[in-house]
């Protein structure tokens, strides 16, 4: 499915931290969001969701949602966001409770348990699990709903460098292969450049599209040697894009705006 | 001339005080056999303070007549009765605090306002309402396990992380199912935790409203047996009361075990 944004604008207590974002989400696309602390882009991907009604404009979704859908628009969050009462496969299991039987539920578990390794951690309860497990768990709840878009709130960026390293290679596989919409919020110019076909960098308060850069190259092939220059290139682009801003970010006080990240 | 060499000097690793094993129980016994010995010796007289053997005596007698069981029943029958309606309403009432604007705005002046009431001040006027009966014993206890029970529902639904609502939310779950999955089993630490202050709570009321006004009930038993200088008896009453005051805390504590046990 597409996911559309049309001239969507939001505040908070008149502290304007989104303006005029026009923005469509191509089906199959992966579309990463970067910016610095207070470009809004998780404002934007609240909204995205229907978390947050936005101040100005809409969010429309167009298409048909893929068979078996429970869930059309299905979020990833940074803190895994998981009841720790539950086991894996209860986490995993909550939001098919409603729509499905017994039996089409525990098919359902087990399928993207196995898909995300998590198969012999089905019993086990969040905290016995390191952050990357947890954000496995996160990832399996989230494709047990077949959803139509994925909405990931920097779901890489409570994890350490080398499990972060280890989950993006693990779940580009997997994605790959599903070709799901996905809205990929992040800080990470490196996490972008490895997942996203287009990057939209987001300037801050209020987060504007500073602009859009498509990266020419197929997701498979980005760590290959020979395209390290192409990289590179971009990566100094994506720099100088939002590099003021971090600047500007990095030595405001916290205070009333912070509030609001 | 060498330079000075010394070894690193161990400085301590904190203090930690841990558990001796097997050591409680004989410094229990130790103190039981001081307390009967001074007794005997004549240095505490036995009336005002009876040796450990004649209180096992007076619980033996009153056992084997049978008066301890019905002191016991009636006393378990007020306890269960009036902290289960004060639990339940208060599990009512704190749920609406925490989930609803409406409960909240209206709930917590009237909590404020009356949690600090002496509970055991009501029991005259209940007395007036329900008669000098069981109905006014039992609404004294309900009334004193309602209070704490209603603040520490709505302080656990409080301190379940928004996150876990907005990720309920976001997977479409139903406003029923945000409460029955997510608040409940996320204020359930808190709401153990009330039961443990209530529970403790409606122990002192059940003494205080069986002192006031009981033909049975261990507080019966213990105010008659002080009024006929039964000091053996009297302490038997109060042994009851200490083993029912674990009872209660080794229950909860077995729940505790049960249900949180992904802690």
């Amino acid at each position: 499915m597409r996911l559309l944004f049309e001239g969507v604008g939001h505040a908070f207590d008149g502290l304007e931290v989104l303006e005029g974002i026009d923005l469509a989400v191509a089906a199959g696309e992966t579309l990463a969001i970067l910016g610095p602390s207070g470009c809004g882009k998780s404002t934007l991907l609240a909204i995205a969701g229907g978390l947050l009604r936005p101040a100005r404009g809409r969010v429309r979704l167009a298409g048909t949602p893929p068979e078996g859908c429970l869930n059309p628009l299905t979020y990833v969050f940074q803190d895994f966001a998981l009841l720790p009462w539950r086991t894996v496969a209860g986490n995993v299991a909550l939001a098919l409770e409603a729509a499905l039987d017994r039996r089409q539920r525990r098919e359902r578990v087990a399928e993207v348990l196995r898909l995300t390794g998590l198969s012999d951690f089905a019993g086990a309860y969040p905290r016995q699990l390191s952050g990357g497990m947890r954000q496995r768990v996160g990832i399996a709840r989230a494709l047990a709903v077949r959803p139509a878009v994925l909405l990931m709130d920097e779901p890489l960026s409570a994890l350490d460098a080398q499990t972060r390293e280890l989950l993006l290679e693990e779940f580009l596989a997997l994605w790959r292969r599903a070709r799901t919409t996905t809205l990929y919020v992040t800080h990470n110019l490196d996490e972008a450049l490895r997942i996203a076909d287009r990057i939209c960098v987001l300037s801050r308060r209020p987060g504007r599209i500073r602009g859009i850069l498509e990266v020419p190259l197929p997701v498979a092939e980005r760590t290959a040697p020979g395209h390290a220059a192409v990289i590179g290139e971009l990566r100094a682009e994506l720099w100088r894009m939002i590099a003021d801003e971090v600047r500007a970010a990095d030595r405001e006080l916290a205070g009333a705006a912070a509030a609001h990240e | 001339m060498s330079e000075p060499v010394r070894e690193v000097p161990f400085r301590g690793g904190g203090f930690a005080p841990r558990r001796i094993r097997r050591l409680a129980p004989p410094f229990f016994l130790l103190l039981l056999l001081l307390w009967e010995g001074a007794v005997r010796a004549g240095t505490v007289s036995a009336l005002l303070l009876p040796p450990p053997s004649a209180i096992l005596e007076a619980l033996y007698e009153l056992a084997a007549s049978g008066d301890l069981w019905r002191h016991l029943e009636a006393s378990l029958q007020r306890l269960v009765l009036g902290w289960a309606l004060g639990t339940a309403a208060g599990l009512l009432l704190g749920l609406a605090i925490g989930i609803s604007s409406l409960g909240r705005t209206l709930g917590i002046p009237l909590v404020a306002a009356l949690f600090p009431i002496p509970k055991i001040a009501m029991l005259p006027l209940f007395i007036l309402w329900f008669g000098i009966g069981e109905p006014s014993k039992v609404a004294t206890i309900a009334l004193g396990s309602f209070f704490p029970t209603v603040i520490n529902a709505y302080a656990g639904i409080d301190a379940v992380p928004r996150s876990l609502v907005r990720m309920g939310q976001s997977f479409g779950l139903s406003h029923r199912a945000v409460i029955l999955k997510i608040l409940l089993p996320g204020a359930l630490p808190g709401i153990l935790a009330g039961a443990r202050i209530s529970s403790s709570i409606a122990l002192v009321l059940l003494l205080a409203a069986e002192m006031i006004g009981a033909q049975y009930g261990i507080g019966a038993l213990v105010l008659q047996a002080g009024n006929l200088m039964r000091t053996d008896r009297l302490m038997a009453g109060v042994v009851v009361l200490s083993l029912l005051g674990l009872a209660v805390s080794a229950l909860i504590g077995l729940a505790e075990r049960r249900l949180l046990a992904w802690r």
